[in-house]
């Protein structure tokens, strides 16, 4: 790295000597970050229908959801170096992990990519002013809030904090004295949140592009975006639904799920499922655009097989909704079911081989640069791969039914979920910081961040793959003596990972603040939101561009 | 709905923009009921005789009533939709607010149709039910739950015509621009797609 | 521009006539109904209730009048939710 002097770096360097001389106003002035209505200050921004502005009220909203889900993580692995009780008892545990998997997986990780970057980017890549509802988008970022608020005062009422994993099965779910209502309808309307952003996304691909984008000339980030919104929106209402049915089941008894009534279950493992397989295909998919945009631009070359991609979201997407049943293997369901369901689960893994494949191929024979989102998207890879192989071990009956509900699922989905949308998040977070904030961060602590995370990351997880294997149960607070080796080495990953995310989250902080200006397209990026100012003016675009090009040439830009 | 600066540049109104996006919603109600079906479809399947039995309970007339009001109702909106594009102003409001008043009857009919059942005690959670047996409970269960859930929609559909009603009567609904009316008359037909459903798995199979 | 692609209203008399379809189909539905049809009782029910929602869909809901996208879109949604039923049942059908 330290002899590969590019033009970017050459030019930071006069941008640092100007940037000291620069006021924090210059860069706003002309940009969205100017009020132009009658409020001020916070008003002005949680009032906003700009999609930029509601992108980063995502962006602050959920990391702070994820810094408390982290630490509630951390609390865990606390209490897991050493077998018995260490820092909580067992219910305190079950709370923990708990509002862990809520907070993360209906706050952080489903809303995650597509509201913050989509939002703030979809308009940008396909040439447009805004959202195709700016008001409903306000709207949805209004529920976010406030399902947040109702599922996180599920904490603090009187039967105590909700005890049944992220997952509410049944019949547990109606029978605790635990607080499930409001923690079950803060799900209800993170939900809606979902659906309706998922809504205005499909209208504004639909409706919005810019003249001459047809859907193929439209950039693989706006495609991901386009497959999760039908995800969200067809699948959400199903979770919608059965978690009103828990609410009808803990306050009517109506009986559905209860087997002392004659319900079944099993039935509420699949309707849950039924949404929450196709949610994680919510997470992902976005994930994937985001490398499907950064690999190129780091490699100067087109991404390889761009329709293939297309082809493997939409498969993807597809797919994703007929392999509920591989998270219920041991539930209890005919043997015609469990083959089925093993069976589309491999079918599945296929078109995400295929874009691993496309990957790697766009990198061969590049140019490549190395610059901190590359890091991101080429370790994404990594994990990635690991993270589905273990998926299919998974997905395989035989072997599933050894690991199922041990510490390899849990290592499993860390490496496919924060290792997948994790990394995606931190690499697109560090491509569109110059374009979001106007300024460029610290590379060398970018860097530093980004390695110490990684081996934090990989320290954590690994060893509970082992774990998993050797029989240690998941959601358990306690565990036997033979297994407290890998735990303390797992539970310290978790302290150099939590090093690594403060000094990542630090520099990111302090540069979007006073770091140096950066130029309008300081990575050479090919796609549209790279030809406008940083930060981008309120309307976007002075005139909407007509787009002629094919994505991903590079063959005009220096 | 709050907002503050004007966010975008408006361009000129997409109507095709905003009927799309109320397909879309209605994709995700049918999806809601959806997976009432499916509860429904799995629960009749291990308690089919219960089930049979149970059904003998409705009232088949008053569900048949209810079923021909709605029908019709769709047919008064959909017609809407037309006599405001032939200029026929008069005759839009007549068939909006027909349209809204057989929703009305619908509900009332409804509350008559529940109020017989509570009083037989036959609701869930009750004493009764819970003595009949599995097969009952489930099923009074899943009916309240689900013609609960389409009352519910019938009042939303009935708020969102009262809304597109006045927005006629003041003429920013008119015949060159009604996706409004549109979008309103198709979230109707979609409540009554959903009894076109109901109607059958609980009342016509005893 | 509202509507640059639908020049077409779709006359009164056409939805009277759809009206009175569906009232025919729903009294034929509960006659067929009162009939001891056992298991097919279910099948019948569903069949007419489908035969009268793609009338509904068809024409009060403008799909036979619309652009081609809607009914694409309304297939593909149906299609993923009978489909996810059929799946569920692979379980309960086989225990």
């Amino acid at each position: 790295m330290a002899g590969n002097k590019t033009f970017i770096q050459e030019k930071e360097t006069s941008d640092l000597i100007n940037s000291h001389a620069l006021t924090y106003m210059t860069i706003h002035q002309g940009s969205f970050y100017e009020n132009h209505g009658k409020y001020k200050g916070i008003m002005a921004w949680i009032t906003s229908t700009d999609h930029k502005r509601i992108g980063l009220l995502y962006l602050y909203s959920i990391t702070s959801a994820f810094v408390l889900a982290a630490i509630l993580g951390l609390l865990m692995k606390l209490e897991l170096i050493a077998p018995g009780k260490t820092i909580m008892d067992a219910r305190a545990y079950n709370g923990v992990f708990t509002l862990h998997g809520i907070t993360m997986i209906f706050l952080v990780v489903i809303p995650g990519l597509p509201a913050v970057f989509g939002n703030f980017m979809l308009p940008l890549m396909i040439g447009a002013r805004d959202v195709a509802f700016p008001r409903l988008n306000l709207f949805s970022w209004w529920l976010y809030v406030l399902g947040a608020l109702v599922a996180i005062s599920s904490q603090f009422m009187g039967g105590g904090p909700p005890d049944t994993g992220w997952t509410f099965y049944a019949p547990y779910s109606f029978r605790t004295g635990t607080n499930m209502l409001p923690a079950v309808m803060g799900a209800f309307i993170l939900g809606f949140s979902s659906i309706l952003t998922g809504l205005n996304f499909i209208v504004t691909i639909h409706r919005m592009r810019a003249p001459g984008m047809n859907w193929f000339k439209m950039p693989l980030f706006p495609w991901a975006l386009y497959g999760t919104a039908w995800i969200q929106l067809l699948a959400t209402p199903i979770v919608g639904i059965t978690l009103l049915m828990v609410v009808g089941e803990r306050l009517l008894h109506i009986g559905f799920f209860d087997p002392a009534l004659g319900g079944d279950p099993v039935l509420y493992q699949h309707l849950f499922w039924i949404y929450s397989h196709p949610a994680v295909y919510i997470m992902i998919l976005p994930a994937m655009g985001v490398i499907s945009e950064i690999l190129p631009t780091f490699a100067r070359k087109p991404i390889f097989g761009y329709k293939a991609i297309i082809v493997s979201t939409m498969l993807i997407a597809i797919v994703g909704y007929f392999v509920w049943g591989h998270h219920m293997y041991t539930a209890g369901m005919s043997s015609t079911a469990l083959i089925a369901f093993s069976f589309l689960t491999f079918l599945v893994a296929i078109p995400s081989a295929i874009k691993v494949f496309n990957w790697i191929s766009t990198l061969y024979k590049g140019s490549i640069h190395l610059e901190p989102p590359f890091y991101w998207a080429a370790s994404f890879l990594f994990v990635f791969m690991i993270g589905g192989l273990t998926g299919l071990i998974l997905g395989s009956l035989a072997t599933d039914m050894h690991v199922h509900d041990t510490a390899f699922v849990v290592a499993h989905f860390h490496y496919i979920i924060f290792g997948g949308v994790g990394f995606a998040f931190f690499g697109a977070i560090h491509y569109w910081f110059p374009k979001i904030f106007g300024r460029m961060y610290d590379k060398g602590w970018a860097t530093i961040g980004w390695i110490t995370f990684f081996a934090g990351f990989v320290t954590l997880y690994t060893p509970m793959f082992y774990l998993g294997i050797m029989g240690m149960p998941r959601r358990y607070f306690d565990y036997l003596p033979q297994f407290h080796g890998w735990n303390i080495v797992s539970s310290f990953g978790a302290l150099i990972l939590f090093a690594g995310l403060a000094i990542i989250i630090t520099n990111l902080v302090r540069s979007a603040r006073m770091g140096p200006i950066a130029e309008t397209n300081p990575w050479g990026g090919s796609t549209l939101e790279w030809t406008i100012p940083s930060p981008p003016p309120l309307e976007n675009f002075k005139e909407i561009p007509t787009v002629t090009r094919k994505p991903y040439d590079y063959s005009e830009i220096s | 709905m709050i907002m503050s600066q004007p966010a975008a540049h408006t361009e000129h109104f997409d109507a095709t923009a905003s009927k799309i996006g109320m397909w879309l919603f209605i994709f995700t109600e049918l999806l809601l009921f959806g997976g009432l079906f499916i509860v429904y479809s799995v629960i009749r399947f291990s308690h089919q005789t219960a089930f049979h039995l149970a059904a003998e309970e409705l009232d088949v007339v008053l569900g048949a009533t209810n079923t021909g009001l709605l029908l019709l109702s769709s047919m008064t909106i959909a017609m809407s939709v037309s006599a405001i594009q032939f200029g026929h102003k008069r005759f839009t409001l007549i068939l909006i607010s027909t349209t809204i008043l057989i929703g009305l009857i619908f509900l009332v009919n409804k509350y008559f149709e529940w109020s017989l059942k509570i009083e037989h005690g036959l609701y869930p959670g009750s004493a009764t039910l819970q003595g009949l047996g599995n097969g009952d409970t489930l099923f009074f269960g899943l009916y309240f739950f689900m013609t609960g859930l389409h009352a519910l929609h019938i009042i939303a559909g009935v708020s969102i015509l009262g809304w597109v009603l006045a927005r006629v009567a003041s003429g920013k609904i008119h015949g060159t621009h009604f996706v409004h009316l549109e979008n309103g008359a198709l979230y109707w037909h979609l409540v009554d797609v959903i009894w076109i459903f109901l109607f059958p798995l609980f009342y016509l199979i005893s | 521009m509202s509507h640059p692609e639908k020049n077409h209203i779709v006359p009164y008399s056409t939805y009277v006539i759809i009206l009175l379809t569906l009232l025919t189909l729903t009294a034929l539905s509960i006659l067929v109904t009162s009939y001891e049809l056992g298991p097919l009782a279910v099948s019948a029910a569903l069949l007419f209730a489908t035969v009268k929602t793609t009338l509904v869909l068809l024409f009060f809901m403008h799909l036979k009048f619309d652009q081609r996208i809607y009914a694409i879109m309304v297939s593909v949604v149906l299609l993923v939710f009978i489909l996810v039923i059929v799946i569920t049942f692979l379980d309960y059908s086989f225990r």
